[in-house]
């Protein structure tokens, strides 16, 4: 178990954590025809905004209660009734998100009292669920509160009397609670492999369905363009099984086990051999299905990769800076590989942290990896797109994960789960150790002859092919 | 900040916007607003000063959404793209320690970063909680000796306008006039060119994109004491108010430090662009202008002649490519009328602007340029901006990075026109930056795949009916 380095500076440098807030509306961003309302300032709502747009590179539903002067001072509650109206007025939305804000929570103001407001004073919107949940941005990180949404929604939209669960409602059925270190490609293999088993997922919140990055045929829309229905959510009672992928949505599992009463499998995370295998035995189990042969074939490959990459993983030093799902995921993958964590570094505290297979693991910033990397001669960054500069000084190279990546395309399609995930993964990694390897000094002996010191060595121009 | 503060900074008199009531400066609607706060305008206007720590003193949501996150190049420090934030936490919100906090912060940030300055942002819960920024930044800069300046500018006060004029009344307030420029180095004086010294405001040099004027500039004689703030350094705003003449480019946003450097200090103004070639020229004979030497605007007219020959001859081949084609133009404020003008150069048609952020005086300009027909957009949405593609028939949509993916999803060509941009377009050099982006995106082959439907959704015509399905997949 790791030692935990608590925050030790009063200045955080090259912030490495992104907001509660955008954490919880990247969750309702996952719901069909959503829009999340932030209630704060409207800045507060624009930087979120643009986080997840340069992140998904896609346009992003998003509002803002909008305090200002007066009302942060006075009473923000009418913004809050306010918006719920004209989001419902403009756009009927199925579901508006209500995350809180610092600015918010300092004022102090009782959502779900305003939310009971709304529905008293505005009946005609009864078709329109609000969820509210609070998300302060001086706790927590990006994972903590979309794992705070992830149980408002379940809350909020899975009522307490389901009265007797349907026995073997649709045995078929199963439930996914997916965390914030999923990507979209990631939902979307989890879907395949749940499906090879013939068995039917439906995954809370679903970003494989609303942030995969696709075009439609209707030109835009103010809501979100898939994502979980709020239908499917109603629905959650009568899997046969419920799957948790994220030690973080742990608190919200152990809700939606006492509303629905469907048994539940945990899975830490779906990085590499050992946490597929475990996966995967579990579908076999749930469907009473044999493993399909092609998983099969996918595992083996994965197997075959992992040995031959063994000789740019093995040993291979790597620091990594991530909300703490996603760094025990990494940080098992990459050592259950050979590899070794030499620098962590953790956006917040979590009990996830003690199954860090690192000596210490630091609460803190960029700044924190960037200096514990050097002192430990890390051969490899793994963290979000903001670590670009810190690699470049360290001159190490920087493979990209969590978030934001908004100086590289397509790291929100990115499979990291799976066999298939986990070999690209492997590949990916080798392939920066290839291009940045080291060489040893060259040594030029004194007794040598030639006059051939400072001249450029010229690497050969064909390969193998004699040129005149 | 008081109330009576706010209301004196959206009252800018040099500003047109006062004049028309509630052209631009309107107040914000629930669940219906777009755009950034007052810290994320004070930030912005700021950022690109250089050399500079940049401390955001508040929870995680303020800093960690927005640093490192613009365009704005430096052509020697880094300082500003390291972002630094007090990152309070609930303890320090509930126990009132922010300001110790942010005190220590300061101190960390000048032990390790070795900064010229630290200015220091305010947020909302601090605003909130009643942290007296001022007051830590007083006691700050006594204790270690680097100046410290507060931007009390919480999100809550307003919109990114009203932060960016806070931006600037900080400056005027603590850092402007607080130094004397340095004599001209005698390496850098040639014989016959007398040296003007001169600032340009609201230049951000994003991309880089004022590199393609400095150059001009040297040749001209004309010295840039400081630019707000692109590329700039702590001293070179200490000195701002010593220079001759300013340039207000391309904003209506910090026009306060213009209008002020001119009632304090007597230093003239003009509010110019550097977006396209007719108002590049005229950015240049402006200067000449304010600065009445004769021998400079003899200078300038053969620099302009020359630059001039070179780009026209340069953008002839894209003229034929691009002349005709139809834009739907949907910016803010200056740059409605000021990218009108460049695109013109190019032969374009703009076929409607957007005029949500512009002034009655940049609304008067547009109708001077384009005349009285122009069709002037305000609904700014996804999809009225969509209708008015379609209604004018237009062929690509310029417009600021926000609009960027309404665009691509609805499958149309589109050119960024923002601050979070990837190229530079100005002056003359930036012209054909512009032409390359306009028709990369114009000339793509993509539309036309992504626009067709999938073969197997095409209705076939009457009596050319394909073999039954079952057959084809067989």
């Amino acid at each position: 178990m790791p030692e935990i380095l608590k925050r030790a500076k009063p200045l955080a440098v090259n912030p490495l954590k992104a907001s509660q807030p955008i954490g919880a509306a990247l969750a309702f961003l996952g719901l069909r025809r959503a829009i999340p309302m932030l209630h704060g300032s409207q800045g507060c709502t624009a930087f979120g905004k643009v986080f997840l747009v340069r992140h998904f590179r896609e346009p992003i539903p998003l509002q803002t209660t909008a305090m200002d002067q007066v009302s942060s001072i006075m009473s923000a509650d009418e913004n809050v009734i306010e918006g719920l109206r004209v989001l419902c007025e403009k756009s009927r939305p199925e579901i508006i998100g209500l995350p809180t804000t610092g600015l918010s929570e300092t004022q102090g103001c009782d959502m779900p009292r305003l939310v009971r407001e709304f529905r008293s004073r505005h009946p005609e919107f009864a078709s329109t669920a609000v969820v509210p949940v609070s998300t302060p941005d001086y706790s927590g990180c990006l994972e903590s509160g979309f794992a705070l949404a992830v149980e408002a929604i379940i809350d909020t939209l899975l009522p307490a009397d389901l009265g007797p669960v349907p026995v073997a409602g649709c045995p078929r059925q199963v439930n996914v609670l997916a965390s914030s270190m999923l990507t979209p490609g990631d939902i979307e293999a989890i879907k395949e492999w749940i499906e090879a088993f013939g068995l039917q997922p439906v995954v809370l919140p679903d970003l494989g369905d609303s942030l995969d990055g696709h075009l439609i045929d209707q030109e835009s829309t103010p809501l979100t363009l898939g994502g979980t229905p709020k239908t499917a959510i109603a629905t959650l009672g009568e899997a046969t099984a419920t799957i948790v992928i994220g030690r973080s949505l742990y608190k919200a599992a152990d809700l939606l086990r006492a509303r629905s009463g469907v048994p539940d499998f945990r899975f830490g995370h779906l990085l590499g051999l050992d946490a597929c295998d475990a996966f995967i035995l579990t579908l076999a189990e749930i469907s009473g299905q044999p493993v399909p042969p092609a998983i099969e074939r996918q595992r083996a490959q994965l197997q075959d990769a992992m040995v031959d990459t063994h000789f740019m993983t093995g040993f291979l030093r790597i620091g990594i800076a991530a909300d703490p799902d996603l760094l025990v995921a990494l940080g098992q993958f990459l050592t259950g590989v050979g590899g070794e964590v030499v620098a962590a570094v953790a956006s917040t505290r979590a009990e996830v942290l003690a199954d860090l297979p690192a000596t210490s693991v630091r609460i803190g910033d960029l700044e924190d990896l960037e200096r514990a990397a050097l002192a430990q001669r890390a051969q490899l960054i793994v963290a979000n797109s903001h670590a670009a500069p810190s690699a470049q000084r360290l001159k190490v190279p920087l493979l990209r994960a969590g978030f934001p990546q908004y100086d590289w395309v397509g790291g929100y399609a990115r499979t990291w789960v799976g066999y298939r995930g986990a070999r690209q993964a492997l590949f990916d990694i080798a392939n920066l150790f290839l291009g940045s390897h080291h060489d040893i000094p060259v040594h030029r002996s004194i007794y040598r002859v030639g006059n051939d010191v400072g001249a450029p060595t010229r690497a050969p121009s064909g390969a193998g092919l004699a040129h005149h | 900040m008081k109330t009576a503060e706010i209301a004196q900074l959206l009252n800018e008199p040099a500003c047109a916007h006062n004049r028309n009531e509630k052209s631009g400066c309107a107040r914000t609607k629930p669940g219906a607003t777009a755009g950034g706060c007052s810290f994320d305008g004070a930030q912005i206007a700021l950022l690109p000063i250089a050399d500079v720590a940049h401390i955001v003193h508040g929870p995680i949501a303020c800093a960690g959404a927005s640093w490192d996150n613009r365009g704005a190049r430096s052509s020697g420090p880094t300082l500003y793209r390291i972002g630094m934030t007090t990152d309070l936490t609930e303890q320090d919100v509930i126990m009132g320690r922010g300001e110790k906090r942010l005190f220590l912060a300061i101190k960390q940030a000048i032990d390790d970063y070795a900064p010229k300055a630290v200015f220091l942002y305010s947020t909302c819960v601090p605003a909130l909680i009643g942290d007296d920024l001022e007051a830590v930044a007083r006691a700050a800069s006594a204790r270690w000796g680097v100046p410290v300046v507060p931007v009390d500018c919480a999100g809550f006060y307003g919109t990114k306008n009203l932060g960016n004029r806070i931006a600037g009344e900080a400056m005027f307030k603590y850092v402007i006039g607080t130094r004397e420029p340095a004599p001209v180095a005698a390496s850098a004086q040639r014989p016959g060119i007398r040296v003007h010294d001169v600032n340009l405001i609201g230049e951000y040099n994003i991309a880089g994109e004022f590199w393609y004027l400095a150059p001009l500039f040297d040749e001209l004689g004309l010295r840039i004491l400081c630019t707000l703030s692109g590329d700039a350094r702590f001293h070179e705003v200490q000195i701002m108010h010593r220079a001759q003449a300013s340039m207000v480019v391309c904003a209506k946003a910090l026009l306060n430090v213009a209008r002020k450097l001119e009632s304090d200090f007597g230093v003239p103004f003009f509010e110019g662009s550097f977006y396209g070639i007719t108002d590049t020229s005229q950015a240049f004979r402006d200067f000449a202008r304010l600065l009445g030497d004769a021998d400079l605007a003899a200078r300038t007219e053969a620099m302009i002649a020359r630059e001039e020959g070179a780009v026209r001859a340069a953008l002839e081949p894209w003229r034929a490519r691009l002349a005709g084609k139809r834009v739907l133009l949907y910016t803010g404020g200056v740059k409605s009328w000021s990218v009108v003008s460049a695109l013109q150069d190019l032969g374009m048609t703009v076929v409607a602007t957007g005029t949500n952020k512009s002034t009655e005086e940049d609304k008067a300009r547009i109708r001077e340029i384009m005349g009285e027909a122009t069709k002037m957009i305000t609904d700014g949405s996804p999809k009225a901006l969509l209708q008015a593609y379609q209604d004018y028939q237009a062929d690509i949509l310029i417009a600021g990075g926000r609009n960027l993916y309404t665009a691509l999803k609805a499958r149309i060509p589109f050119l960024d026109i923002n601050q979070e941009r990837e190229f530079g377009y100005a002056g003359y050099g930036g012209m054909l930056e512009l032409v390359r982006q306009l028709a990369l995106t114009l000339e793509s082959p993509v539309w036309k795949k992504v626009r067709a439907p999938a073969p197997w959704q095409v209705v076939p015509a009457a009596g050319k009916a394909p073999a039954p399905a079952g057959e084809t997949l067989a």
